[in-house]
């Protein structure tokens, strides 16, 4: 299989999450577009919504994002700028950051292991896989932070469920909102705080009263000209009583009208990087129509996108536009790799290389735009012993990196041991949650209250 | 009463079918909506117009060998095309089929057990795989999965080969329970393990495509599996998990989430459709049980689902005469996100609120630009006669959909040009809707 995008289920909303803060209430009939979405966004199907909640109206064409001139936008009210690297099918932590020194590791890993030579070493017995030497530059520059042995109790090992609950952060009960999507609703209503890169909006950034929108690779040029686009938005306007999936239907394409107003203009003042990731990036020009079957197994998530690095270089575009986008969701899939893994993820590791190093490299250069830090998940690990087709099944705590300049460098948390494992998978030593709630503290500058249900200690890895 | 069948039957089009036009709707109108439910399950016969479209033609790989790089990147090519070639025929016959419910339970079943050509590569397979879905897809639930458990393309796509005795891949014996046909929670990772033991030894057969049982790397030791304990087969678990209780509501809640609103299997609705479910497998009976409830014609129904990107491109293509012929057609599937024999992951396509983001709100634009600009001037005609007040009205008619709220139809009636009237209908809200 190539890739893992969650699918969007609809149980319903647990009752112990925290809440959007309590508006004057106000009766239906006084809903604006934009408190509608408070009833129809990304929860939709939950049922459980509620249509009278208000809040204060923020017209899209009033929408503060974007001043490409002054390029401080983004920078206003918190500290930084966070973005997600989703890593589909379940990336095989043991062979991104491995113990060489270990000798049980070899062992595990006859024919899918690396030996000591081949490894990029850190410290503490750990190397990194051979290709990420971008990373392993980072790590030098103590600007790569090394996450060991994330998970969560009591794994799941399907990809779906597993998924879920870490776009949720919440592993006992099926939610249907995100870590992010629950700040979102507790902190506004701008459709641009987040953007998913891509034609689909990840659940992390899905919440019960906005959701984040979704940036396509391809043209953010509306067709039909002015005698479409002035039925445009008085089609695309939800209405009070408007069932919840109609509703839902308008509210995306007025979010349209807002993204394209500001992100076309804000990317016309920054040309895509010339390089070979950028020139796919082509916002202003034709979509891409590339065909199905004809796209090559490693391009990541290929038939969303043109690739890690595209994708990341139109997020590098739009921070230097001074687009007040807070948290941007990029994703590489392909990581399940059940049989002959290691030429395939040796293939993934190195794009997930070239574009995070490529991408800080880049945003360096800005000193005026906010620190970005990137931020890697993943499902679930894999297997620690190899299975008998050069390849691993699915497993449970992994790695994960925090990358930037801002980033202090160095391990946290605990190495799994490669002994003391749980029915063959490694015991997770840190709890994503503590991930989650560090870069909500000390990235986005927020209570980690607004999206975790329970308090978790923060890392100092930022 | 007469109006309430048309919208009724209109429903049922979209949702068992692709949607119909008023030809179509005027005929079953006449029928009742009980008599369209039987013809739509009347399968056994041949489908004249979509048997006519003809499959393309696949290179066999196992008699070719090639020696040079440049012959493999011309094999690869080749596949490429054929793979393109595929997902056109099978979107010509949805946009022509003469009963549209055979393509569109094959296009369910093709989500349910998703195989991907990304990596299964052989258009051929995928194409066997198709015929597999089309011509067992309504009969006993239990032969069906036999047989998807044996086709070559779900060998190789859960990597079968490569589960053998002493080193089990536990893909497909994860997959066949999780997603298949028991759902997450009504076993535990014991059981998926047990399970992969069971089926050590089934492999594709690259020289003849072949499914083959390779009884020295079979395990045939004893398994405890939900429970019981034996020399269980592949084919045992098969049949113990089609024939439990938990099994009779996944397979229904299934196919309600799809044809009526989405639902979680242990819904009261669930329970009770899989009760009569589970006395014999049967799908037609199951299909047929759905479309009579009173839930699938209820105002949650009604509202309940969001046009799947092949659903709402081949619906406005029979609306407007087409035959999926466009090549540009494919291009607009690839922006709206869904490619027909490349579904994401195993899992198949997510429902509803997936499909309604920023980006798929463009795509559908595009999508609507394209089919307005390229629509012929006799379909268009209707439209053009009307007045301006009378012209939603014939829009809603020319799509097959019950009307428009207020707002849209006021939008509507203002659309300065047939083409711009045409483009605001397909992505308002209520067409974007099944």
């Amino acid at each position: 299989m190539s890739d893992y995008p969650a699918p969007v289920a609809p149980p319903p909303l647990s009752g112990r999450l925290p809440q959007p803060p309590p508006s004057p209430a106000k009766g239906i009939r006084h809903l604006t577009r934009r408190q509608f979405v408070v009833g129809a966004a990304g929860a939709a199907g939950a049922g459980a919504i509620g249509l009278a909640l208000t809040r204060s109206s923020a017209p899209a064409t009033k929408h503060p994002a974007v001043s490409a001139a002054s390029g401080s936008g983004a920078g206003a009210a918190g500290k930084g700028i966070l973005i997600l690297v989703g890593l589909f099918g379940g990336n095989d932590g043991l062979n991104t950051v491995i113990p060489f020194q270990d000798s049980a590791y070899l062992s595990l890993r006859p024919r899918l292991g690396y030996q000591p030579s081949e490894l990029l070493a850190l410290s503490d017995g750990l190397g990194l896989h051979p290709n990420l030497k971008g990373l392993k530059a980072l790590w030098d520059a103590k600007q790569l932070a090394i996450v060991r042995g994330v998970g969560y109790p009591t794994p799941n090992r399907s990809h779906f469920r597993s998924m879920d609950i870490w776009q949720s952060a919440v592993p006992d009960t099926e939610e249907v909102t995100g870590w992010i999507g629950r700040w979102l609703d507790a902190s506004g209503t701008d459709p641009l705080r987040a953007l998913s890169v891509g034609l689909t909006v990840p659940r992390a950034l899905v919440g019960t009263n906005t959701s984040g929108a979704a940036v396509p690779l391809g043209a953010l040029k509306l067709p039909g000209g002015s005698e479409v686009a002035s039925g445009f938005a008085a089609v695309e306007t939800p209405f009070a009583g408007e069932a919840e999936l109609a509703a839902r239907a308008a509210q995306v394409g007025a979010d349209l009208l807002t993204v394209q107003k500001t992100l076309a203009q804000a990317l016309s003042a920054v040309p895509p990087s010339s390089g070979p990731s950028g020139a796919s990036t082509n916002l202003e020009t034709a979509p891409p129509t590339t065909a199905p079957a004809a796209q090559g197994k490693n391009q990541g998530k290929g038939r969303y996108s043109t690739g890690l690095s595209a994708q990341l270089d139109l997020v590098g575009r739009l921070i230097k536009a001074g687009v007040a986008t807070k948290v941007y969701s990029v994703t590489l899939g392909g990581f399940d790799n059940h049989a002959a893994e290691k030429d395939a993820h040796a293939r993934l590791l190195a794009e997930l290389d070239q574009g995070i190093s490529g991408f800080i490299q880049t945003m360096a250069a800005e000193p005026k735009a906010p620190p970005v830090v990137v931020m890697t998940y993943s499902e679930f690990g894999r297997r620690a012993a190899e299975n008998a087709s050069a390849g691993t099944d699915h497993g449970t705590a992994g790695p994960l990196f925090v990358a930037g300049t801002s980033v202090k460098g160095g391990f946290y948390g605990d190495e799994p041991s490669l002994v003391d494992l749980d029915q063959g998978d490694l015991k997770f030593t840190t709890d994503f949650r503590s991930v989650y709630a560090t870069v909500l503290e000390h990235v986005l500058g927020v209570d980690q209250k607004m999206s975790l249900p329970k308090p978790f200690p923060t890392l100092d890895f930022v | 009463m007469a109006e309430n069948t048309r919208s009724e039957i209109a429903h049922l089009y979209r949702r068992a079918g692709f949607g119909a036009n008023s030809g179509e709707l005027d005929a079953a109108v006449a029928r009742g909506y009980e008599a369209t439910v039987s013809q739509l399950l009347q399968l056994n016969g041949a489908d004249p117009a979509a048997d006519a479209v003809a499959p393309p033609t696949f290179t066999n790989v196992n008699q070719t060998t090639p020696n040079t790089v440049a012959a493999r990147q011309a094999l690869n090519q080749q596949l490429r095309r054929e793979g393109i070639a595929l997902v056109s025929w099978w979107l010509k016959r949805m946009a022509v089929a003469n009963n549209p419910l055979r393509e569109k339970l094959t296009f369910l079943w093709h989500g349910h057990f998703a195989t991907a050509i990304s990596k299964v590569k052989l258009a051929g397979l995928m194409y066997r795989q198709n015929q597999l879905f089309r011509t067992m897809g309504l009969g006993d639930f239990e032969t069906l999965v036999q047989a998807v458990s044996k086709d070559p393309a779900m060998l190789v796509w859960l990597d079968s080969n490569s589960n053998q005795k002493g080193h089990p891949n536990e893909n497909f014996a994860r997959e066949l329970i999780e997603l298949f046909t028991l759902g997450i929670g009504n076993y535990t990772e014991d059981d998926v393990k047990e399970a992969a033991r069971c089926f050590t030894g089934w492999a594709h057969d690259r020289r003849t495509d072949a499914f083959v049982f390779v009884a020295g790397r079979h395990d045939d030791g004893p398994k405890t599996f939900l429970g019981q304990t034996g020399n269980f087969g592949g084919e045992d678990v098969i049949r113990m998990v089609t024939h439990s209780a938990a099994s009779a509501q996944w397979v229904t809640s299934r196919l309600w989430s799809h044809l009526a609103y989405p639902v979680a299997p242990d819904d009261p609705l669930v329970k009770d459709l899989a009760r009569a479910y589970a006395k014999d497998l049967d799908v037609t009976g199951l299909l047929r049980t759905i479309f009579l409830h009173p839930g699938f014609l209820s105002a949650q129904a009604r509202q309940g689902l969001v046009k799947q990107p092949v659903e709402y491109v081949i619906g406005a293509v029979r609306s407007f005469g087409g035959k999926g012929e466009n090549p540009a057609l494919l291009g607009l599937l690839t922006q709206l996100g869904q490619i027909p024999f490349d579904p994401p992951s195993v899992g198949g396509w997510p429902q509803n609120t997936y499909w309604l983001t920023t980006a798929t709100a463009l795509s559908r634009l595009n999508f609507a630009a394209a089919v307005a600009a390229a629509a012929p001037a006799a379909v268009l005609a209707p439209l053009e006669g009307a007045s301006a007040s009378d012209r939603p009205a014939a829009l809603a008619h020319l799509l097959g959909i019950d009307g428009w709220s207020q707002q849209t139809a006021s939008a509507l009636a203002k659309a300065p040009t047939t083409r711009a009237l045409v483009t605001l209908g397909l992505i308002a809200p209520e067409y974007v809707l099944n």
